[in-house]
Formats: C-alpha cells, structure tokens, sequence
C-alpha cells in the first residue's frame, strides 16, 4: 500500500487552493468604490487629481473608480473590496460600513455639507413636449400614465426617488404620513418595468421607450438629455422636490492598512476645490462652491427642495422605516 | 503499474476533493450554517409572505415550463443537427453553444430590445394582444434560451452513437413513423433527455442576468426568487434574510434534481423490463 503517500498528494491541492495570498497594493495608488450615475464625473476628476498631485509632490499616483449600485458596492467593501474612498449614493451605505468598524460612526461630521461635495435632487424627464402634460407629482397617478423609476431595494438613487414622492405629499396642507403612503403606494401602480439600478430604469424609458415620466436625478436627467438630444425630451420639475446628497468618505481602516490616508484625504478634498467643484458642474451635479455654482446657474432649472434631515430625520432612520426587510416598501409591493 | 491517462489516485482524488470542498460544499455549508442559525421564527416570516411565495411559483414553475420547451425544442434541433445534410449545419451547430458564452446580461438586453413593445419583434407581437417583454412570458423566454443549449448538447453524442439496426428493423417489420419514435427511438433516447431535461431546469432555477432586464421585477407579477435575494442584499444589513431564502432555493431545488433522478431510475427499470 502506498498509504503514506497519499495523505501529502490529498494536501498539495487543499494547500494551493489557500495559497491565494492577496496582492497589496503600494501607497501611490487610489480606488474610489462610487455608485453607478457617477462614471463620467470620476473619470474626468482621477485624471485632474493624479495631474494635479503629480505637480505638488512629483508623486505618480493611480487613481481607479468602481462604478455598481450603491448598496452593492457598499457590500463589496464590507466584504473585503479594498476601497480608499467610498462616494456612494447616501448616507447609510457608508454608516452600513461604519457599522463594521471601517470607519467612525461619526464620519458625516468630517468633511462640510454633511461630507457631500455636490448635490443634486429628484426631477421627472418626459417626451418631447410633454404630450401627457406632466407637471407635478399628481400628474404621476393619473390613470393614463405610466411612470418610470428603479427598484428601491436595490438602487440608491431610487430610494431618494420614493422619499421625494413621500415628502412631497407629507408636506402638502393637510399632509399626513397616511396620505403619503397613499400617494407612493399608487405611484408604484403606475410602474410597469422596475430596473435594478438608474441606468437601467433611463435605458427602459430613453432606448426602448416604455412609459410616460422618468424618475431622475437632475444630473442624469440632464446627461440623457444631452446625450440623446434636446428635441427628444424635456425636464419638468416638480413644485418640490428632495435635495439629494450622496456622500464621500475615507475608509480608516483601509486607507491606514494601505498607507494611502494622505492621498485619500487630499483626494476627497479636491472634490470640495474650484478644480473639482467645476467639474462636478460639469458632469451636471449641483455644486456647493457659490462662486461655481454662480458660474453653471445657466444649465440648472430653479427648483425648490426639502432635505432629507428635515423631513425624515437621518438615512439610518429612514432606511429602517422605509427600505429595511418588511419595511414601508415591502408592505407596499405586497398589496399589489 | 497500470498505464494510465491521468496522474495516479491520490493526486486525482486530491484535486477532486479539493474542487467539491473548496469550491462547491464549503459555499454551500457557509448558506446552511446562515440559515440554520437564524431559528424557525424568522424562517417561517421570511418564506411565508405572499410575495416570498409568488416568487417562488414564478422560479419553479417558469423554469419546468422552459425545461419542458427545451426538452422538445431541443430533441428536435439535434435530431435535424445529427441526422439531416443541409448548408450551413456546422454553423449551426456553433450556434447552438452560443448561450452558453453570451454573458446573460447581454442575452437580457437583447431579447428586451427585439420583444419591447416597440422592439422589432415585439412590435408585430404588440397588435396581436401579446406582450411578451416585461411579463411571465419574457422570464419564460429567457428561461428558455439559456437551457437550450444544455439539452441539445446532452442529446447529440447519443443520437450520433445510437446504431441504425433496431429502426430499420421496426421498419422492415411495418412500423408506421410514429411508432418509430414512440416505441424505438424515445425509449432510447429517454434517459438523456431526462439529463437535458435536469439540467436546464436546473440552469433556468438559477438564472439571474437575462431575466431581471426583461421581467420588469415587478412584485408579485414577475419577480424572481433570484431578484429577490439580490434585494435584500443591497437594502444592506444583516445577510440572514437573504441567506433563508438562498436555503430554499438549495433545497427545493435538491428536491427537484433528486425526483429526476428518481424518474430517470425508475425510466430505466421500466425499460429494462420491457
């Protein structure tokens, strides 16, 4: 018998398969795990950085960016992707990752505008002319038409969607949390294709026409316009609307694990400078900076909007209620 | 020594262990140690919503309907592949593996695109009162595409080997085409398109990528088990619920594999005999 031999030729395999040491990066490199609308704006700011940091300290650096749905991403860095700087969709996918220790619990109190460099809000994109005459949140349960908006469980952008929807009829005279979740719950009667993420939900109304309205974030709103021409749609915006404000934030624990604390640090600053701030206009993001924000007033519709504290207090708060596991959401689908 | 084509015992049993360990049961045994954790309370909240359960209707049912149209669709595409000469067979043929490569994404997209309402397909479809994009009949659809394959390619190396004699002999002794098939040809060939059968079913139980796009997702209508995992993944937190209901499927769909083995046995006693 060759019994002794055996035992060693079981392990070699076992022991290859566990020998998949992973590959650290060194300091001068960067990943920025986002959400997925912000594809073009963090091209275009990674190249400025690295150029710019390249100047000050003669450092080459590498930036990269993952682009994927907020809440997927999120779960991404909790299980193991070695994220820098996290620039999601809201505030509790990065308190999610708080939660885990990555990061202070008090981390939206680090950087100004409640660590949100740009902003944006909660408009509907229409057909050319506005055939349905779309102007307000009403308008969207009427019985002729059919409104586009992603699934809030699984995109970000989607779950400020349905806060807009609910503040907006929470704040009406006479506005009640019961009238609210009859207005959102006939919203979305009026869906008839739920995507997964924002992209998706543009593509289904831009590319294959379906429906009537599209849910949107003003940025994107105006990048659809602008990429399919403005002789095919038209923005409404709703007489009010949420302020969304996706979030940055250095991942401690990460940053300090690969030597990157100052890189990302000054990265995240960047977005919060004339150079980044620009650029965010650029991309269609509201930016925070006045005397930016002054020189792109052109390109953005006046729009009167509540905050997410002030009507729901905070995300941890609001994604409990609304989007945990059997919450407000889930109730709603059910009585379908 | 034996010559042999592979490397000795041990080392071939080693990768083999280490392959099903590693890669197959230590997944698995992570889902059910989860699941098992969690106690009967939360199991039953989680799997006894109407939701939870429409969604699991949706999955088995769609995907033993495509496994059905495979069944069929299949036998006949790789009869026409093995037994037939015509132009253009062998790109055929190649065709025949391209939903295997195709990411399903891609797949998704392009069925939504041509069955859209006012897709190049869908838009003929659209006078005629059917839907098919954004409605059970698209997941069956997509269902359907992505098992095709998986009998045809189970089916084809048998049709090819299987000897002429016992049909020209029914031949010779009077029997009609029909009962060529019937009491000849599919006695043979049953056994495999229970395999084909198996594994797209198998293959449409768990398919995701195809058929999120042309669903809809919507609750309650055309939402996939699936899809749902997915959901209460992204809403973040606790991996639990998504963990009960990946138990399910597992299980369910061990319950499904075991009863076509089951039939498959039972399939070649029954023949045997006879």
């Amino acid at each position: 018998m060759k019994r002794p031999t055996l035992l060693p030729k079981l392990l070699l395999p076992l022991l290859a398969l566990a020998c998949c040491a992973t590959a650290q990066a060194a300091g001068d490199r960067l990943l920025n795990v986002s959400y997925d609308p912000t594809r073009e704006l963090y091209k275009q700011v990674d190249a400025a950085f690295a150029a710019q940091w390249k100047q000050k300290t003669g450092q080459d650096v590498r930036v990269t960016t993952s682009n994927g749905g907020s809440g997927k991403q999120s779960r991404a860095v909790l299980d193991g992707l070695e994220a820098d700087v996290v620039t999601l969709a809201l505030a509790w996918d990065i308190d999610a990752l708080a939660d885990h220790g990555l990061l202070p619990k008090a981390w939206q109190s680090r950087l100004p505008d409640n660590s949100t460099p740009y902003t944006s809000s909660v408009v509907f994109l229409v057909r050319k002319g506005n055939p349905k005459h779309i102007r307000d949140w009403p308008d969207l349960i009427r019985d002729d038409v059919q409104v586009i908006t992603p699934n809030p469980k699984t995109s970000g952008g989607a779950r400020w969607n349905f806060l807009a929807a609910w503040g907006w009829a929470a704040r009406q005279n006479g506005g009640s949390a019961d009238k609210a979740r009859a207005y959102v719950s006939q919203l979305y009667q009026h869906v008839p294709v739920l995507d997964t993420g924002a992209r998706g939900a543009t593509n289904t109304f831009v590319q294959r026409g379906i429906g009537d309205v599209l849910i949107a974030w003003e940025n994107e709103a105006l990048l659809s316009r602008q990429e399919a021409g403005a002789d095919k749609f038209d923005i409404v915006v709703p007489s009010l609307t949420i302020l969304t404000e996706p979030p940055v934030a250095v991942v401690d624990k990460l940053v300090d694990k690969h030597g990157t604390r100052q890189l990302a640090e000054a990265y995240l600053k960047f977005l919060y400078a004339p150079e980044g701030q620009e650029l965010a206009a650029k991309n269609f993001y509201r930016p925070r900076l006045p005397a930016v924000a002054a020189k792109y007033a052109a390109q953005f519709p006046p729009v009167k909007t509540f905050t997410l504290a002030e009507q729901f207090g905070d995300w941890r708060k609001a994604q409990t209620t609304y989007f945990a596991d059997g919450g407000v959401y889930d109730q709603i689908s059910e009585g379908r | 020594m034996r010559n042999r084509a592979l490397p000795g015992f041990g080392l071939s049993l080693g990768v083999t262990l280490a392959w099903l360990g590693g890669i197959v049961l230590l997944p698995l045994a992570a889902l059910a140690w989860k699941s098992a954790s969690l106690g009967p309370a939360t199991w039953w909240a989680q799997v006894s919503t109407r939701r939870v359960l429409h969604a699991l209707s949706l999955s088995f049912g769609g995907a033993l309907a495509a496994a059905v149209i495979d069944m069929l669709l299949g036998l006949l595409l790789a009869w026409v592949l093995v037994r037939h000469r015509f132009p253009l067979r062998r790109l055929c043929d190649a065709l025949v593996d391209l939903p295997f490569a195709l990411p399903t994404a891609v797949a998704g997209i392009a069925l939504t695109a041509l069955y859209a309402p006012e897709g190049w397909i869908g838009r003929w479809l659209q006078p005629l009162g059917v839907q098919v994009a954004y409605t059970r009949l698209g997941v069956l659809l997509a269902m359907v595409f992505v098992g095709l394959p998986f009998v045809v390619r189970t089916l084809q190396p048998v049709l090819e080997s299987l000897e002429r004699e016992p049909e020209e002999a029914a031949l010779t002794l009077g029997a009609g085409p029909w009962q060529r098939f019937r009491r000849v040809l599919l006695p043979m060939l049953a056994p495999t398109l229970l395999t084909g059968f198996a594994l797209a079913l198998a293959r449409a139980v768990g398919e995701y990528g195809s058929v999120i796009y042309i669903s809809g997702n919507l609750p309650m209508r055309t939402e996939i088990v699936p899809l749902l995992i997915v959901q209460k993944l992204d809403s973040g937190g606790d991996t639990g619920p998504a963990a009960v209901l990946g138990a399910v499927m597992l299980a369910a769909s061990l319950l499904v594999l075991l009863a076509v083995n089951a039939l498959q046995r039972w399939n070649r006693r029954w023949t045997e005999a006879g």
